[in-house]
């Protein structure tokens, strides 16, 4: 019964689906759940917001029971301090952003104070719109209102279900750093629901895959990411996650260094002060692998690397899982290669990586 | 030009207006969300005083209220005064003859109110009587002023349903209408006249307005 676990165990039968899944999300930081569409994700968040009810099951919030069909007990919608954040802005017409914002925190009683408005409207830059009906608002702005709306309700619990998905890539790009600071500057827990895993590796610190209503893999974002034995992220998405610190910038070249424990990475562009934290994203088709140090090669980084493990895929390609430092990486690479290079596991090796910064912690 | 029967009429028109604009709501609110079987037997006896002819209507009303009947005897034990030939009678009857012209633009409005936003609401706080009142309602607007305008308007030119269960008494039941007809058969045209010039005016304009408000809201 732990005060830092949302613990979610749920049945849900439907005549073309059914969803059964025993989950612990923390009570902290992102919680990424990943799946392709129709696997449930939308069917279990809904569940969790009450509002939709599963055939059997409980629902803990912190220690305190929100659900337990078992006793017939589920708290109406209304009364789960959730914020939840649709597909679409879904703001009410008739309300202009400021009224729309306050809506929730109007009603969320004595918790409402919990939460500045000033503070929400200046973390998501929506100070200048405040007095603008929601359809003279972009797609992007929209969302960003409907995120303060959620936020400033004051809830326990963010919900977020694909709020980037019906957006071009332009707008995603514009409100994701939004998110970035959600996450870096409040600490209240959000459950992000994506089909995108670049959008998962950027924001997320724990990820949970669904498929066809189970439950796949779930654990630490790192962790989870270069497991081998799960199809939902061997795809041609395949990758890894590392965390380092800025080590310096040549602005001549426009490329920051990285330290991380297994080296040193050279990215474009600026990400910020020597010592700054960073993310960084490695695909798996990003990496090729050579026996001995390549001498003149265009790739900025190479890496001495060991095989941890591989993976036979279908097709033409393998996918191999490798030791750098303390991090591991996925790297995907042709059968016929692996072949020819008599790699094994355990071997050492060089990796040459095309590594991009996601975000800053 | 004694136009006391057209200010009875306008009484009577905003009385039931107002109360249907009350009933409308919940029955409206009701026939816009439900998946119920007997959503359109509701739907056909709503819609009954359309076709109806207005002296069948007022036929079984006079029965139902008079005071024999279920409601009429009701009434005078409670009230001491029969239901038929009264004023309170003809609200009644208005009511019911006008109720498809309030419940359908209610209707239509609270059905193109976004369950997704209730949602949202609910998500935020709201209860669903919250809801409701602070989400579709406000979005409805368009729907209750055209029921309001329809329902005044319909129950300003009633006649028939008047004439069975009201009858012509000054000042109680003689509504607009029944003076005109009235006039009429004493062959008196130029009464006639004014009183009939009055309505058609009014009942223009009344039109006028809500299909100008409606092309607004249209637009924006």
């Amino acid at each position: 019964m732990s005060t830092d676990t949302l613990q979610i165990r749920y049945v849900l039968e439907r005549p073309q689906f059914d969803l059964d899944v025993a989950i612990d999300i923390p009570m902290r930081g992102i919680t990424g759940i990943f799946g392709e569409s129709g696997a449930g994700k939308t069917t279990l968040l809904r569940c969790i917001a009450g509002l939709e009810l599963p055939t059997s099951g409980t629902l803990l919030v912190g220690g305190e029971t929100w659900q337990d069909q078992s006793a017939g007990f589920s708290r109406p919608v209304h009364e789960r301090e959730i914020g939840y954040v649709f597909q679409e802005p879904r703001l009410f017409s008739h309300l202009d952003v400021q009224s729309n914002l306050v809506y929730g925190n109007r009603r969320a009683g004595a918790n409402g104070g919990a939460i500045e408005f000033d503070r929400v409207t200046d973390l998501l830059g929506l100070e200048r719109m405040l007095n603008r009906k929601p359809a003279e608002l972009s797609g992007g702005e929209a969302q960003r209102v409907a995120i303060g709306r959620a936020l400033l309700r004051a809830p326990r619990l963010v919900l977020m279900d694909e709020p980037l998905a019906s957006l071009d890539t332009k707008r995603r790009n514009e409100i994701l750093p939004f998110l970035d600071r959600l996450h870096a500057e409040l600490s209240i827990p959000i459950v992000y629901v994506s089909h995108n895993i670049e959008e998962v590796c950027r924001l997320c610190d724990h990820l949970v895959v669904i498929d066809a209503g189970r439950v796949v893999a779930e654990g630490e974002l790192q962790a989870v990411l270069v497991r081998m034995d799960v199809p939902q992220l061997s795809g041609e998405e395949a990758g890894s996650v590392i965390l380092g610190t800025v080590s310096a910038y040549d602005p001549g070249y426009d490329l920051t260094t990285i330290k991380f424990s297994g080296g040193e990475f050279r990215v474009p562009g600026d990400h910020g002060e020597a010592d700054a934290p960073l993310r960084l994203r490695i695909r798996a088709n990003d990496i090729s692998l050579c026996r001995e140090k390549p001498g003149q090669t265009t790739i900025l980084n190479v890496l001495a690397a060991r095989i941890d493990a591989m993976q036979e895929l279908q097709g033409a390609s393998r996918l191999l899982r490798l030791r750098v430092g303390d991090e591991l990486l996925l790297a995907r690479i042709t059968r016929r290669s692996c072949d020819e290079l008599g790699l094994r596991s355990g071997d050492k090796i060089q990796a040459q990586i095309k590594a991009v910064a996601v975000r800053s912690p | 030009m004694n136009l006391g029967p057209l200010w009875l009429s306008v009484q009577l028109a905003a009385i039931t207006m107002l109360l249907l604009l009350a009933i409308g709501t919940p029955l409206g609110w009701w026939l816009a969300r439900t998946a119920s079987r007997v959503k359109p037997a509701v739907q056909a006896v709503v819609a009954l005083p359309i076709v109806l002819p207005p002296t069948v209507m007022g036929f079984y009303l006079l029965i139902v209220l008079g005071p024999n009947g279920a409601i009429g005897e009701w009434w005078v034990k409670l009230t001491g005064n029969a239901l038929t030939f009264s004023f309170s009678g003809l609200v009644i009857a208005s009511c019911l003859y006008s109720l498809p012209f309030a419940v359908q633009p209610l209707m239509n409005a609270f059905e193109a109110v976004d369950r997704r936003d209730l949602e949202a609401a609910w998500t935020l706080g709201a209860t669903r009587r919250d809801a409701f009142f602070s989400v579709a309602l406000p979005q409805s607007m368009r729907g209750y002023f055209g029921a309001a305008v329809l329902s005044f308007a319909h129950t300003l030119g009633e006649f028939g349903v008047v004439l069975m269960v009201g009858g012509n008494i000054p000042g109680e039941t003689r509504v607009i209408s029944i003076a005109i007809y009235d006039q009429v058969e004493s062959l008196n045209y130029a009464a006639a006249h004014q009183l009939s010039a009055v309505l058609l005016v009014l009942a223009f304009f009344m039109l006028l307005a809500l299909f100008l408000l409606n092309r607004r809201w249209q637009q924006s």
